[in-house]
């Protein structure tokens, strides 16, 4: 064996004894896990890794060995520091964590605290109604045809073949537009509001050319007294089909389908001979409701039928080339039966308590 | 129309085990409306016998005649004692046979009977009279049994006094004029149950003879096509009604009113054919059928005046008008107590005159609305025949040998119809065959070919006019459910249009800032517009359901107030309520619309007339809101609602509306029902839309609403559609942000000192942001200090600090120059 010449203080290569350095991460072991935060754990990061660490000082201890143990030596102090840093970083990221969740915790709030900063909106349930409808029969192809609501008694009676003699007129109660002071002295202004969505039938067949698929939503004025059951002013929706081809089959094929989006795929329609002026021939139509809030039943729906030639001819189409259906119902009528409720009229109040129970949409 | 089941089965072989449940499915498969068909049997519960009168004790200390009676009603009472009963009636005798209801049972209108302690005695049920059971309410006293009837002591007395029936209450519809009486029930029953049906309408009568049974004339044919009558001499003026037919009547809830009268209600009710009993005495000289002039004077049966019309037709005597034709009699000519030769008329009348009369005289007589529904013409001479029998039978007297009929018959109407017709309107392959069967059935004269079927429609269905309606009845009568669930093909559509999106983008966009969608009642009074300091010039209706009420709303906010109110009434402190609808501008140049045919398409210059007498209607959307619109809570105070969130309510629907925000403007206005200081012209492109602010402090103390209560209304209809976004111009370079304080005089509008800050500071300007509003003593009066920050940025490169600087001078410059603004601490 050799030995270098350069002085060798046994006292100083004490740190390099692989006792010194086993002890030397022993006792850093236990510091970092001794220190509880991470102010405490940087003060022993410096005790045990800093320039006056036990691994740092035999680092420089290692210059003094002869070549041959140089080696050997630098591998064990490596393997000492590798060993201390590994363990403070363990203890670091515990260590932070902890932190971090301590801060969460301070942040913590009372989250049932009310919350009723903007009170919320609504729309009202027959406008989100008649537009479910509406969406229904677009997504068939259909399209929304509008009418004014102060309308021509032309539109609203005579061209839908009910003539001034009609029974049919005195059946349905109609506000009249009183006539403006004239000079002719007329007394009648030739004005109603509309007592039916079907004036906008005529004005659709006039404006447009077959073929025609249109549903009516609206508004509709009959001189009833409010009560529960009844309102003056309610909604209905109304369909109308002409085309080449069309027939009975059809209509029902549509109110089966209708029904089906409306009530569940259990629903089905059942139709009773009835009258009107402006479809021949006519029915009345029930729905089967199996979600009844007195149990499956079947509910008066609506009216339908075969568009009258009458009409057809009075609006320009060729009844013999053409034929079409009809069909309405009211909208609040569906409404409450579908949504279990008995009193039209809070329908009509605006009270925030009744449109707010529905929301954005009905359902 | 009401009547007996028993009545019905008279004309038709119905099942003898036809159920309640059975009839009514028919019933409505047929297409007529039951209201009710009750079995009245179930009308009187419990137990209802017969009884002998045992012995009467007559009680004379009271205020009235009362009698004790003991009564055998057999083993009804499970005893057989005699049955003890206190009776306040006196028409009957010892041994009379009487009807019983015994305690437990209840009587129609739930009158319970129990046994009772009444004038000292102890009562154990009640003998009952006609009325009490339901029946009729024209004989006094109670029911005593004639000779005639063999029912004993304890028997059910249901059938003995005619509680055996089963009542049918339909609603016919306007066009089946037909089924207004047994005959068109019973014909129609017969369809539904394939059941063998005698027609009542095809019985034997004998024509018209040579010499008239009373001189009659025609003057208006087209009025009157038919007048038939016949004379019936010598009657028992005394004769009683007999019981069955005032029980037919009375349940189909015609009272009864002598013989001859009665009579003729039952004949309407059994053919379906009004008819008239004039006490021929009282007639004076001959009777001219004609119109009314105007002004003639009659009064009719119900003893009204009334004032006739030149539409009106009349029955004349040598006196005058003696008869408002088909629909009243009149008081001079009707039968009496003491008539003794009566004359029956039955005739035809034009449906359309009758109509306008029972309108015009608001009298919808029975015989009114069969004449308006359609009455057949053939059945005059039958009806005749039918009434003078039962005259003669049950009043005695002599039927006179002369038949008056007046005939003016109209050609039978004829209809052709394709043979595939049905199948191509219905949508089921019917053979013709089935067609022609079907028809028949219905009463039709038809023949069958190949290609079509040609009938002649029978007389009783006047509805039948056209193909269609022969379509109808061949799948009403084959039956609906027999009709195929098909669904048709639409040919694609296009959606909803821009303006249908925008209507519900704007509910939604409203809902989701915390408004609460109302439809409200278009209908506003004229003292409402003017506390609103609107207009009271609006469309006006002739018949509204308040008086108070007349008029359409030219504006939501009259009822979305109310509506507002409500809700505060109710406890809402913090309300924000909107509305989209239809307002109505009258336009009082506009006539009346021109008349338009049915023939065909109107003429297309006289359709656009038509229209332009249509009031306009634009769609309006309004918001209402008060109390707080930011809640105050335990994060901190809330906000309470100002004229600022109804303006942001106008620019919300304006987004909504997809209107770009530089399209809108902001002006102040005044206008009413707004406050002269707090309401903002809304415009888009430089067209005023509508308006939004804070109510004016008299409006809302007349209409007693919140203080400070708020409002908005557009016109969305004037609000112009978007069109397709042009690509957004950004840049990416950094931004420079300078903030500028400019003390400028208060009157000068933040809009305006926008616009000028943006004109001065040019291309480089990317936005203006007001951030501070301030005043104080420092400023001095009318001074106020606008806070903006400014952002600067450049499409192509990053801007220096100097040309940064430059262009917040430039845009100072402008507002220095147009308003006297300068720097704030400069």
């Amino acid at each position: 064996m050799t030995y270098r010449h350069d002085p060798y203080d046994p006292k100083q290569a004490a740190m390099l004894d692989p006792a010194a350095l086993d002890d030397a991460v022993t006792a850093a072991d236990k510091a970092f896990a001794d220190a509880g935060d991470l102010d405490a754990l940087a003060v022993q990061k410096a005790a045990h890794l800093g320039d006056r660490s036990a691994v740092s000082l035999a680092r420089r201890e290692i210059g003094a060995l002869p070549p041959a143990a140089k080696s050997d030596a630098g591998k064990r102090v490596n393997e000492a520091r590798t060993a201390i840093q590994a363990a403070y970083d363990a203890r670091h990221v515990i260590l932070e964590a902890e932190q971090a969740q301590r801060v969460l915790e301070t942040e913590a709030v009372d989250v049932t605290l009310p919350w009723d900063r903007r009170p919320r909106g609504a729309r009202h349930p027959l406008t989100t109604l008649m537009e479910r409808v509406g969406d229904l029969f677009i997504g068939m192809g259909y399209e929304i045809a509008e009418g004014p609501e102060v309308e021509l008694e032309w539109a609203n009676f005579d061209a839908l073949n009910i003539s001034p003699d009609h029974p049919a007129r005195g059946l349905m109660d109609t506000f009249w537009v009183k006539a403006a002071e004239s000079a002719t002295g007329a007394t009648e202004s030739g004005l109603v509001l509309r007592t039916h969505t079907s004036p906008v039938q005529a004005r659709t067949m006039l404006t447009r050319q077959p073929p025609i698929y249109v549903v009516v939503p609206g508004k509709v004025y009959r001189t009833d007294e409010l009560d529960a059951t009844h309102s003056p002013v309610f909604h209905q929706v109304e369909g109308l089909v002409v085309d080449k081809g069309i027939t009975m089959a059809h209509l029902k094929g549509t109110l089966d389908h209708f029904a089906r989006a409306m009530f569940g795929p259990d629903a089905r329609t059942r139709w009773r001979p009835h009258y009107f002026p402006f479809t021949e021939p006519s029915a009345e139509f029930d729905v089967w409701f199996a979600e009844h809030r007195d149990g499956p039943r079947w509910v008066e729906w609506g009216g339908c039928g075969m568009v009258n030639p009458n009409v057809l001819r009075a609006c320009g189409i060729d009844p013999e080339v053409y034929s079409g259906f009809a069909f309405g119902m009211g909208i609040e009528r569906t409404l409450m039966f579908r949504n279990g409720l008995s009193d039209m009229r809070e329908m009509i109040e605006g009270d925030v308590r009744f449109t707010r129970a529905f929301g954005m949409e009905v359902h | 129309m009401k009547v007996g089941l028993s009545w019905l089965r008279e004309h038709v072989e119905l099942p003898a085990d036809l159920t309640e449940a059975d009839l009514d499915l028919a019933l409505n498969n047929l297409g007529i409306e039951v209201e009710e068909i009750a079995d009245q049997r179930h009308s009187v519960q419990g137990s209802l016998v017969v009884g002998k009168v045992l012995t009467i004790e007559e009680l004379t200390e009271f205020k009235k005649p009362i009698r004790f009676c003991t009564v055998d009603v057999g083993q009804a009472n499970g005893s057989g004692a005699p049955q003890e009963i206190v009776c306040g009636a006196r028409n009957f005798a010892e041994g009379d046979r009487v009807v019983v209801i015994l305690p437990g049972g209840v009587l129609p209108g739930g009158f319970a009977i129990g046994a009772r302690k009444t004038y000292g005695r102890n009562s154990h049920g009640m003998i009952c009279s006609a009325a009490e059971l339901g029946l009729s309410g024209d004989h006094d006293g109670i029911i005593v049994l004639p000779e005639s009837v063999t029912a004993q002591p304890g028997d059910d007395a249901r059938p003995v006094v005619g509680l055996d029936d089963i009542e049918v209450h339909v609603t016919v519809t306007p066009d089946r004029g037909y089924q207004m009486s047994v005959r068109g029930l019973a014909r129609e029953l017969g369809h539904a149950f394939q059941a063998r049906f005698t027609d009542p309408g095809l019985a034997p009568a004998p024509g018209g003879t040579a010499a008239p049974a009373w001189p009659v004339t025609i003057q208006d044919t087209q009025g009157c096509d038919r007048f038939a009558a016949r004379l019936v001499r010598g009657i028992d003026p005394s004769a009683p009604t007999p019981d069955w037919m005032a029980k037919r009547l009375l349940t189909a809830g015609v009272r009864t009113l002598g013989l001859a009268i009665d009579i003729t209600n039952y004949v309407m009710l059994e053919l379906g054919q009004p008819m008239h009993a004039f006490d021929a005495d009282r007639i004076t000289g001959g009777l001219v059928v004609r119109r009314a002039t105007e002004g003639e004077k009659l009064t009719t049966l119900d003893g009204q005046a009334r004032v006739l019309s030149a539409e009106d037709m009349v029955i004349c005597d040598d006196t005058g008008p003696v008869s408002l034709a088909a629909v009243m009699g009149g008081q001079t000519s009707e039968v009496v107590d003491g008539t003794v030769n009566v004359l029956f008329e039955a005739a035809h009348w034009d449906p359309t005159m009758v109509g306008r009369t029972a309108r015009r005289h608001r009298l919808f007589s029975e015989a009114a609305k069969r004449w308006e529904r359609g009455v057949d013409r053939q059945l005059c001479l039958v009806a005749i025949e039918r009434a003078v029998q039962l005259l003669v039978e049950h009043g005695g007297g002599t039927a006179g040998e002369e038949i008056l009929d007046l005939n003016h018959p109209g050609d039978p109407v004829m209809i052709s119809m394709a043979a595939t017709e049905p199948s191509r309107l219905i949508g089921v392959d019917y053979p013709v065959d089935r067609v022609g069967d079907l028809l028949t059935e219905v009463g039709c004269d038809t023949a069958v070919y190949d290609d079509r079927v040609d009938v002649i429609t029978p007389s009783w269905r006047p509805d039948l006019r056209q193909p269609a309606d022969l379509v109808e009845e061949v799948v009403r009568l084959d039956g609906f459910e027999n009709v195929p669930s098909v669904l048709p093909i639409a040919p694609p559509g296009n959606g909803l249009t821009p303006a249908q999106r925008r209507k519900r983008s704007v509910g939604r966009s409203l809902a989701e800032q915390g408004y609460v969608e109302v439809l409200s009642y278009p209908f506003v009074s004229a003292t409402a517009l003017a506390t609103l300091g609107l207009p009271t010039d609006a469309v006006r209706l002739a018949n509204p359901l308040s008086d108070e009420e007349p008029l359409m709303r030219t504006s939501l906010l009259p009822p979305l107030l109310t509506a507002l109110k409500r809700n505060v009434g109710r406890g809402q402190r913090d309300v924000a309520l909107f509305e989209q609808g239809l307002v109505f501008l009258p336009d009082l140049s506009a006539g009346v619309p021109p008349v338009l045919g049915v023939a065909g398409r109107p003429d297309p210059a006289l359709w656009e007339k038509a229209n332009a007498s249509v009031p306009v209607q634009p769609w309006h959307v309004a918001v209402v809101l008060a109390g707080e619109f930011e809640r105050s809570g335990w994060w901190g105070p809330g906000r309470a609602a100002s004229w600022s969130d109804a303006v942001q309510a106008a620019r919300d629907v304006l987004a909504a509306s997809a209107v770009p925000d530089a399209s809108v403007g902001v002006a102040a206005a005044q206008r009413s029902p707004w406050h002269p200081g707090r309401c903002a012209a809304i415009s888009v492109d430089g067209v005023v839309v509508g308006y939004a602010g804070e109510l004016h402090p008299a409006v809302c103390a007349a209409l007693e609403l919140p203080k400070r209560t708020c409002a908005m209304e557009l016109n969305l209809d004037a609000v112009p559609l978007p069109k397709p976004t042009p690509p957004p111009v950004f840049s990416t370079y950094p931004p420079a942000l300078i903030d500028v304080a400019l003390v400028l005089p208060s009157e000068v509008p933040a809009a305006q000192v926008e616009a000028a800050l943006a004109e001065g500071a040019g291309a480089l300007l990317e936005s203006v942001r007001l951030f501070d509003v301030y005043t104080s003593e420092q400023l001095g009066a009318g001074q106020r200090s606008l806070a903006y920050k400014l952002t600067f940025r450049a499409p192509d490169r990053t801007l220096t600090v100097e040309e940064a600087v430059a262009a917040r001078d430039a845009a100072v410059a402008v507002t220095a120059q147009r308003f006297g603004a300068v720097l704030r601490g400069a």
